[in-house]
C-alpha cells in the first residue's frame, strides 16, 4: 500500500462516513426522545434516493402514492382515538394536521415531476417528501405502544422496515438507479490526486447539519424540550412537555435526515429499494458505539465505521462487511466493563 | 397492475386448456408442452419473456405432423418448491408430453428431479449445473458459461492482452465466471493477476478496483449480473482506467446499461446472437430464424422484443417440434415420452434463434460456437463486434 493509494481509500472512508454520521445522528435522535431503535431509517433514505431517480427520467414519484396512504392510515388512527377519548371538536384540526399536511409535498412533487423544472427544486421536492414518512409511521405504529418496552418497540421496527421493503418492491421495482452528480468538478490535491466534488458536499453536508443539530440542542426551546424527554420522559411531562409532540419533532427531523442522506448518495451509490437496510445497520455500528445516547461519540464512530470499511474493502472485498459488523464485539465488550449497567426499561413500562 | 393482468391472463389460458384438453380427449390426441415460469416474485422481469416467447413460439408452429400442440402454463411464483409442485402438475394432472422452465436455476434444477422421476423429457431454458449421467431426461437450451467466457477470452488473445484482473460477485456467479476465465486464461497463455470480489448489495468497489488498477493489467473481466454488475464499471472509469473492460453475459440487460451509462463505453461481452440478430451478416445460420422470431413476437405480443430469455422458449420449442416430429406413439403415453426423449438426444443441427442445436446423450448442452457473438457496448445500444 502506498501513500496516494492510502489517501484515496482515506477520502473514500470519510465519504462513507458522512453518511453513516447523519444516519447515526437520526438513529440517536429517536432513539433518545421515544427509546425506539428506528430500523427503516434506511428505507427511507433509499425511497428519497429513489425519488429523485424517478423526477430524473420526469415520472411521477411514487412515493407520493406512499405518503397519502399513510396519511390516510394516520388520520383515520388519529380521528378514531379522538372519538373514542370523545373530543369531537379536535377532529377539524386533526383532519388538518394529518390529512392536509403531509398532502403539501405530495402536491409540492406532483408540480415538480415534469421536464423542464430545475434540478434543485426537485431534489427540494424530494427531501419534502419524504418527510412526513416516519412522524405518519410513527403515528401509526409507534405512538399507540409508546410505553411498551425497548424489545417490542425494536421488534416492531424491524416488522415495519419488512413493510417498507415490500413496498419498495411494489412502488420502484427490483431494479437500481442512480442519479446525476449534485456537485461536479473537482479539487485536485497535489500529482494525479482528486477529490470530486461530490464528496466534498457529502463531507460539508455532514459538518453543517452536525453543527445545527448542536445549536438547536443547545440554544432553542424545543431542542431542550427534546433533550428532557431523553433524559427522562415522566420528568419531562411534569415540567409541561408533550412526550407524543417531542417524538413526532424527532420522528421529523429524522426523515428529513434520511431525506437529505438519500439525495447525497444516490448520485455515488446504486441505490435499491433495499439498499438502506444496510446504511442503517452501519449507522447502527456507529450509534452503538456512542452508546445510543451520545452525538459526538456517534460521530466518531461514524467515521471509525466509514474508514475501516474503506480500508478493508481493499485487504479483503469479500470480507469488508464481517470486519465492519466485528467492530461491535469489543465495543460491546468494553462499554458492558465501562459502565454501571441500569435497568431503566424496567421503571418505564408500568406507568 | 401488468404483471397482475398477465398473472389473470394465464389463469384463463389455463383454465381454456384444460376444458379444452377435456373437451377434445376423444378427437386425435394433442401434444402437450407443460412450461413453468415464474410470473410473479423477484423472479418476474424473467420469467414474464419467458412466457410470452413460449406463445410466440406456439403461434410460429402451433402444428405438428397434423397434430396440434397445446400450451399449459403455471406460475411458480419465483419459488423452487412451487416449480417442483407445478412439474408434477403438468406430468401428472396435464399429462403433458415434455415440461418446460424455469426463470431460475434452483427452480429448473427442482423441475429436472421430477422429470427424472416421472420419466418425461425436460427442456431447460437456464444454464442448469447437473450431472448429465445421472439425468438422462433433461437437456437445456442455454449456453453453457465456458462457452461464453471462451468467447471472451479468445477475444481478449486477439486484442494482445497478457495479463488480466478479474472483479465479480462474492456469490456462485462470481464463482463460475472466475473458474470460466481461469480454464480459458490458462489455455490461451494469459495470466489473471486478481480475484477481487464484491457483494451484489455494496455500494462502493474503490478499495477493489484501487487494488487491480495498482497491478496495471493488459485489461479487466468482470463477473456480475443485472444492475450491481454496472459497479466496477463506474469504478474502473473513475480511477481512470485505460485498458479494455470484459463482461459476460449477465450484463446484456437493459438496465445494465441505464445504471452503467458512459462508463460501460466500448466494453466487450459475449451474447447469443439474437440480441443482435439485425445487424448479423445475411449468411449466419440464425439470421432468418432470429428475425422470423421477432416479427412472430410482435404480432402475438404486440410489442418488440430486445431480450435474451424469450429467445431461449422459442428455441425450447424449436427442439421438442423437432424431436416430436421424429418420435414414435401416441402422444400422452409412456411409450411417447420414451420415444421423445431419443429424439431429443438425437437432435442434429436444429436452427434456433440463440444458435444451432445437436444433443447428444451425456451431454446437457447443445450448442457450439454458432451461438454466442461478442457485442459491443456503443452509446447505449448493443453492437456486434465480428
Amino acid at each position: 500500500m502506498t501513500w496516494d493509494v492510502a489517501l484515496i481509500l482515506g477520502i473514500d472512508g470519510l465519504a462513507n462516513g458522512a453518511v453513516y454520521l447523519l444516519a447515526g445522528l437520526g438513529l440517536v435522535l429517536i432513539f433518545s426522545v421515544t427509546r425506539v431503535v428506528f430500523v427503516p431509517f434506511g428505507d427511507v433514505a433509499a425511497f428519497a434516493a429513489l425519488t429523485l431517480a424517478a423526477f430524473e427520467t420526469n415520472r411521477l414519484p411514487p412515493t407520493i402514492g406512499l405518503v397519502l396512504t399513510l396519511a390516510v392510515l394516520a388520520l383515520l388512527t388519529e380521528v378514531g382515538s379522538l372519538i373514542r377519548r370523545g373530543e369531537h371538536r379536535q377532529i377539524p384540526k386533526a383532519l388538518l394536521l394529518w390529512g392536509v399536511l403531509p398532502a403539501v409535498p405530495c402536491l409540492l412533487a406532483w408540480l415538480a415531476a415534469r421536464a423542464g423544472v430545475p434540478a434543485s427544486l426537485q431534489i427540494a421536492a424530494t427531501v419534502l417528501l419524504v418527510v412526513p414518512i416516519a412522524p405518519l409511521l410513527a403515528r401509526v405504529v409507534y405512538q399507540p405502544i409508546a410505553d411498551a418496552s425497548v424489545l417490542v418497540l425494536l421488534i416492531v421496527s424491524l416488522a415495519l422496515h419488512f413493510l417498507l421493503s415490500g413496498l419498495g418492491l411494489l412502488f420502484f421495482g427490483p431494479e437500481g438507479s442512480r442519479t446525476a452528480p449534485l456537485a461536479s468538478g473537482s479539487l485536485a490535491l497535489g500529482d494525479g490526486f482528486t477529490v470530486s466534488g461530490q464528496v466534498m458536499l457529502m463531507v460539508a453536508s455532514a459538518i453543517v447539519l452536525s453543527g445545527l443539530f448542536f445549536l438547536v440542542f443547545e440554544r432553542t426551546v424545543a431542542g431542550k424540550a427534546l433533550r428532557a424527554t431523553a433524559v427522562n420522559r415522566v420528568g419531562a411531562r411534569l415540567v409541561g412537555i408533550r412526550p407524543a409532540r417531542t417524538a413526532m419533532l424527532a420522528y421529523g427531523s429524522a426523515s428529513l435526515l434520511a431525506g437529505l442522506i438519500g439525495v447525497l448518495i444516490a448520485p455515488v451509490t446504486t441505490m435499491y429499494y433495499d439498499s438502506g437496510f444496510i446504511i442503517g445497520l452501519k449507522a447502527f455500528v456507529a450509534a452503538i458505539i456512542g452508546g445510543l445516547v451520545s452525538y459526538p461519540m456517534t460521530a466518531i464512530g461514524a467515521i471509525a465505521v466509514g474508514l475501516v470499511e474503506s480500508f478493508a474493502s481493499f485487504w479483503s472485498g469479500a470480507l469488508k462487511d464481517v470486519i465492519v459488523f466485528s467492530l461491535l464485539i469489543p465495543v460491546l465488550m468494553l462499554r458492558s466493563f465501562l459502565t454501571p449497567h441500569a435497568d431503566e426499561d424496567e421503571e418505564e413500562v408500568d406507568q | 397492475m401488468k404483471s397482475l393482468m398477465t398473472k389473470t391472463l394465464t389463469r384463463c389460458a389455463v383454465a381454456m386448456a384444460v376444458l379444452a384438453a377435456t373437451a377434445s380427449a376423444a378427437l386425435a390426441a394433442d401434444l402437450k408442452v407443460g412450461l413453468s415460469v415464474s410470473l410473479s416474485g423477484p423472479n418476474s422481469s424473467l420469467g414474464v419473456p419467458y412466457s410470452k416467447g413460449m406463445a410466440a413460439a406456439q403461434s410460429y408452429k402451433g402444428e405438428i405432423n397434423g397434430r396440434k400442440v397445446q400450451l399449459v402454463v403455471l406460475d411458480d411464483g419465483s419459488d423452487p418448491t412451487t416449480a417442483g409442485r407445478n412439474a408434477r402438475k403438468l406430468i401428472e394432472e396435464e399429462k403433458c408430453d415434455v415440461i418446460m422452465g424455469t426463470s431460475g436455476v434452483p427452480a429448473a434444477i427442482a423441475m429436472a428431479q421430477v422429470a427424472k422421476e416421472t420419466k418425461t423429457p425436460m427442456i431447460g431454458l437456464t444454464p442448469i449445473a447437473l450431472d448429465p449421467a445421472d439425468n438422462p431426461w433433461v437437456v437445456t437450451v442455454a449456453q453453457p458459461t465456458q462457452l461464453m467466457v471462451d468467447a471472451v477470452v479468445e477475444r481478449m488473445k486477439r486484442n494482445n492482452v497478457k495479463t488480466v484482473g478479474y472483479i465479480g460477485f462474492t456469490d456462485a456467479w462470481g464463482d463460475l465466471v472466475y473458474d470460466a476465465l481461469n480454464k480459458a486464461t490458462a489455455k490461451a497463455g494469459i495470466k489473471v493477476v486478481s480475484n477481487e470480489r464484491y457483494a451484489r448489495a455494496d455500494a462502493s468497489v474503490t478499495g477493489q478496483v484501487l487494488k487491480i488498477v495498482a497491478l496495471k493489467p493488459d485489461a479487466v473481466m468482470t463477473g456480475g449480473a443485472g444492475t450491481p454488475g454496472a459497479l466496477p464499471f463506474l469504478a474502473l472509469q473513475e480511477r481512470g482506467y485505460k485498458g479494455g473492460i470484459y463482461g459476460q453475459h449477465g450484463l446484456i440487460n437493459p438496465d445494465f446499461v441505464r445504471v452503467a451509462g458512459a462508463s460501460g463505453q466500448g466494453a466487450l461481452m459475449p451474447t447469443g446472437p439474437i440480441i443482435v440478430a439485425e445487424q448479423l451478416p445475411d449468411e449466419y445460420p440464425t439470421k432468418k430464424i432470429g428475425l422470423d422470431f421477432r416479427s412472430a413476437f410482435q404480432k402475438v405480443n404486440n410489442a418488440p422484443t430486445s431480450d435474451a430469455f424469450s429467445a431461449y422458449s422459442f428455441d425450447g420449442w424449436m427442439v421438442f417440434a423437432d424431436a416430436a416430429a421424429r418420435a414414435k406413439g401416441e402422444p400422452g403415453t409412456p411409450e411417447f415420452r420414451a420415444s421423445l426423449r431419443d429424439a431429443i438426444f438425437s437432435t442434429k443441427e436444429v436452427v434456433g434463434v440463440h444458435g444451432v442445436y445437436s444433443f447428444k446423450p451425456g451431454n446437457l448442452y447443445g450448442v457450439d460456437e454458432r451461438a454466442r457473438v461478442i457485442v459491443k457496448l456503443d452509446n447505449g445500444q448493443w453492437k456486434l463486434a465480428p
